[in-house]
């Protein structure tokens, strides 16, 4: 099942983690466990040489605020972000998200730098966080100093379970712009059950409203591709338009083509269009009348 | 070969030492090494809620946490509800009011119900049902065992 562990580490500082990894190269890193442990139990993931647990480095915790910019820890856990007087005021389409996510149990556990770094397209936070223009932050230690460096949301995915993070990277935080007035975000996420369910699809929408229309228009999909989506073409077709029946209905044409699903367990590739059609349009409609 | 490494943790309010297997669950340290076999094994990927425990205050699926971070930290057991006031309350209610049947999901939905419980104080049967999402039960049909929580809850509010 496992190649062998041979050293357990759990560091409890940033600058302790990130030296090691530098050093070691080859890592697990462990959060909350909620996808590691059933993935190594399936013969999913396999261990690297060193397993790492992050819980007891504190510079990875919490959820500030940084001038106009939200800071999620990497550790924040799902029922933190539930709870979170921030999130809830300034992204409440992420609280949205949460809400809908697993049990209560694994929102005790499930941590957000996991979610992101587990990288699977149904990744209930992943579609809000692209819609408010989310980036993450990746620290390394090359030399003496921490080093920090910054990549927009919508490129750090690379397929199922591959990021564009480096082996000596840690995830340390997701950066969120505090939306500016007038700003609607919406999160939708279908499942065959409310509960402990990964979504069928998801569908995030994000914009400024400006008499009858949206601008800045974010629309990202989730469990439609190898990878949360940003669609783009859905975005313009959406941008800067009147939101009558019409371009609603384009809106929603746009998206179906610009989905790309596939069959599985959970539904086919046909079923997940026309969801992604079907719910937009809904989406949309309420997002005019209110 | 796996690699072993030295915990040491509060198990039901007791400071205790345990060496484990680095990839072990919790689950498995429960059960295997310590011989608390209160909690259950159902699905062992975090579906059912039978192994429910509490950690540090907040219920969690043992059988997806590892054992190493069970270190330095508070870890409760449906074990440790016996004698206390609510675990007390809860049991009589699960009885009285039938939510037991088959018995195998109970453990993990009295950890459950003593967290929804006391995390929010008494609840009405939405609250409950949407508090104990994570744990099946095959038997009862739910509405029992909501029922069960309402009333210990009413008890816990008196
Ligand atoms: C029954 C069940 C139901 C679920 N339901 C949902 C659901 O509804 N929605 C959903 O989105 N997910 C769901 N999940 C998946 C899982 O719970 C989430 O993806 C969770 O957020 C993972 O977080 P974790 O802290 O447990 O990650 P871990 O399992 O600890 O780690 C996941 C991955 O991320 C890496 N990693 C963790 N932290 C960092 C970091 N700081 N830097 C770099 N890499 C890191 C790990 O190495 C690992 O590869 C479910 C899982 C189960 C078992
Ligand atoms: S045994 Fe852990 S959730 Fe089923
Ligand atoms: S009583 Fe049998 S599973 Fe709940």
């Amino acid at each position: 099942m496992n190649q062998g562990i041979e050293r357990y580490l759990a560091p409890q500082s940033l600058d302790q983690a990130l030296f090691a990894l530098q050093e070691l190269g080859e890592v697990t890193l462990l959060a909350g466990g909620t996808d590691l442990m059933p993935q190594a139990k399936a013969g999913r993931a396999k261990f690297k040489r060193t397993l790492m647990n992050l819980r007891g480095i504190p510079e990875l915790k919490g959820v500030s605020r940084e001038g106009n910019t939200l800071r999620l820890g990497a550790l924040a856990t799902i029922t933190e972000l539930l709870h979170d007087p921030l999130v809830g005021e300034h992204l409440p389409v992420l609280r949205e998200a949460c809400d809908h996510f697993a049990s209560d149990q694994i929102r005790n556990a499930a941590t957000l730098g996991g979610n992101i770094n587990n990288a699977s397209p149904a990744g209930d936070t992943l579609v809000p966080l692209l819609v408010l223009d989310a980036e993450v932050e990746l620290a390394s230690r090359p030399d003496e100093a921490i080093y920090r460096r910054r990549m927009p949301l919508s490129e750090f995915f690379v397929g199922p379970g591959k990021t564009r993070r480096a082996p000596a990277e840690l995830l340390s935080a997701v950066l969120v712009p505090c939306p500016a007035p007038g700003h609607v975000a919406r999160f939708y996420k279908f499942g065959a059950r409310p509960a402990l369910d990964i979504s069928t699809i998801s569908i995030g929408l994000a914009g400024v409203r400006k008499n009858g229309h949206l601008e800045n228009v974010r629309v990202a999909f989730g469990a439609v591709a190898a990878t949360p989506l940003r669609a783009l073409a859905t975005e313009e077709a959406l941008e800067g338009r009147q939101l009558d029946a019409q371009t609603i209905a384009r809106v929603a044409a746009t998206a179906r083509q610009e989905v790309q699903p596939i069959d599985d367990l959970r539904a086919s590739a046909w079923y997940r269009q026309e969801l992604v059609h079907n719910m937009l349009t809904r989406m949309l409609e309420h997002v005019a009348q209110n | 070969m796996s690699l072993k490494t030295e915990i040491e943790f509060t198990l039901n309010g007791v400071k205790r030492r345990a060496t484990v297997p680095v990839e072990m669950s919790t689950l498995d340290l429960l059960r295997d090494v310590v011989g608390l076999t209160g909690t259950k094994y159902g699905c062992g990927e975090g579906e059912c809620g039978a192994c429910t425990i509490e950690v540090d205050g907040l219920t969690v699926n043992s059988c997806l946490m590892f054992a190493v971070d069970c270190a330095g930290r508070s870890v409760n057991t449906i074990e440790s509800l016996a004698g206390e006031p609510l675990g007390e309350r809860l049991r009589a209610a699960f009885v009285e009011q039938g939510a037991v049947q088959c018995g195998f999901c109970t453990p993990g939905m009295m950890m459950q119900a003593a967290h929804v419980l006391s995390a929010c104080g008494a609840q009405d049967d939405k609250a409950i049902a949407r508090g104990i999402e994570g744990n099946l039960c095959r038997c009862t049909g739910y509405k029992k065992i909501v029922e069960a929580i309402a009333v210990a809850g009413k008890a816990t509010g008196a």
